[in-house]
């Protein structure tokens, strides 16, 4: 089963162990330079706010009533992570438009071992992109859906989904009892948008820029997970103009951009995983064009808020890991 | 057990691991003195406000909500929601004040899965 609590989303399979629960939560940031530098990971200024889908049936798209789940408001170009938190290990898929963001392929329920579509908690804290090549991602950037940016439209030709896509899976009850035996030590500790842009209103998520972050190998194997039950989400991404008018609430305020971030003196972040191997990453995801890149194509403008930084201040993250990144703007 | 008592149990289990749960240190994170918060341990001074108690949950990893409760409060939000809709509020806390924790849970709203 799947709850909204303080704008978290609770997964909870009872039926398989009373320990097995994930918290997943949508972290608001700043939006790393697409310049194809690569930078470290930027910080959690808050999580943006959920709300259920059927709350807002009258208001909001008829699809969205097809395919429940949950809704957040993003503004055009603003980027944002995810944060995960379990100690009892899940295997979670993560897509976006129904592209996966490991594989680059189309959604599936199941998982797959090779290549590995699903990422590990407690080993992976957090996922900022799409997986491009081993030890980097291309941050998740929204962008209205229709306009050629998102990966989904970029690999399928189709404005069809937007969104996030999620599916859990705990792993098996016998496998986590004889983890806890095996080793009692181990323990992961746990520009406002122009409203000729606004036309879409739903959005999608595009690669943007380049941040390092590993995404890890399953290191529990393939048969640790229990197939048998699995919990899905679909997270539609609400304009944030859009927003007001079907929720009647303002949309969090648009966050720094990464210079006066930087210019501030506030710190970004990397995370070390210990000995766990990162997946090599999708060539397809890595042959995309970036939103910039996109653009230029276009022969639109460039994207405000895009110039160069370079970060001086790096926090050194690692196990025990910290729930989740601080920030301190 | 009263909130006092609640209060300097957890904090002194705390400090048996870390020096840094200190009353002294732990009225410093809180934002209030030191001897407001031995009264408060000791219960010689009504509950702390809710802020107080929220910042105090906080810093010692309690459950803000029961130590509101503890306090005799009901926390700002949770007034708000009753307040927007009282009456029927007050039938469902009233039909469900007996029932069995279990049966309280269902009632917690899951996030739906339909077709995509």
């Amino acid at each position: 089963m799947i709850e909204l609590e303080n704008d978290r989303l609770v997964f909870r399979f009872p039926e398989v162990h009373e320990d097995a629960v994930l918290r997943m939560d949508f972290q608001r940031t700043l939006r790393i330079p697409d310049d194809n530098r690569d930078y470290p990971l930027p910080p959690g200024l808050g999580s943006f706010p959920l709300g259920h889908v059927d709350d807002y049936a009258d208001r909001a798209p008829q699809s969205w009533a097809q395919h429940g789940g949950i809704f957040f408001p993003m503004h055009q170009a603003e980027a944002m992570w995810i944060s995960f938190d379990a100690d009892y290990p899940m295997a979670v898929k993560v897509a976006a438009g129904k592209v996966n963001a490991l594989t680059g392929k189309r959604w599936r329920n199941e998982l797959s071992k090779r290549p590995q579509d699903y990422l590990v908690v407690p080993d992976q804290p957090w996922l900022d992109g799409f997986c491009v090549q081993k030890g980097m991602v291309r941050q998740f950037v929204a962008m209205p859906l229709g306009e050629g940016y998102t990966a989904e439209e970029q690999l399928t030709g189709a404005a069809e989904h937007g969104g996030l896509q999620l599916v859990v899976y705990p792993m098996k009850a016998e496998a986590y009892e004889k983890l806890q035996q095996v080793d009692m030590d181990y323990r992961v500790y746990s520009q406002p948008p122009g409203v000729s842009a606004c036309l879409s209103l739903q959005m999608g998520l595009a690669p943007g820029g380049l941040m390092r972050q590993e995404v890890y190998e399953d290191d529990y194997g393939f048969d640790a997970w229990d197939t048998s039950v699995r919990s899905r989400c679909f997270v539609h991404i609400l304009n944030s103009m859009q927003y007001l008018t079907v929720c009647g609430v303002q949309p969090p305020h648009m966050p720094p951009t990464a210079a006066e971030y930087t210019d501030a003196g506030l710190p970004w972040f990397e995370y070390y995983g210990g000995d766990l191997e990162a997946l090599e990453g999708s060539k397809a995801l890595a042959g995309l064009d970036s939103v910039v890149t996109k653009k230029w194509k276009q022969g639109a403008h460039g994207l405000a808020g895009n110039e160069p930084v370079q970060p001086e201040l790096i926090k050194k993250l690692g196990q025990p890991r910290v729930r989740v990144r601080e920030g301190e703007f | 057990m009263t909130l006092g008592d609640y209060l300097r149990n957890a904090r002194e289990r705390a400090r048996a691991q870390d020096r840094a749960f200190s009353l002294r240190k732990v009225a410093q994170r809180v934002g209030i003195e030191p001897a407001y918060l031995s009264k408060i341990e000791r219960g010689d001074v009504p509950p702390p406000s809710e802020a107080t108690t929220r910042r105090i949950a906080e810093e010692l990893g309690e459950e803000p909500d029961l130590l509101l409760a503890m306090a005799g409060k009901v926390s700002r939000d949770l007034q708000d929601i009753i307040l927007r809709r009282p009456q029927l509020f007050a039938e469902l806390l009233r039909q469900l004040k007996d029932a069995p924790d279990h049966a309280i849970l269902r009632v917690v709203r899951e996030v739906r899965d339909g077709e995509w």
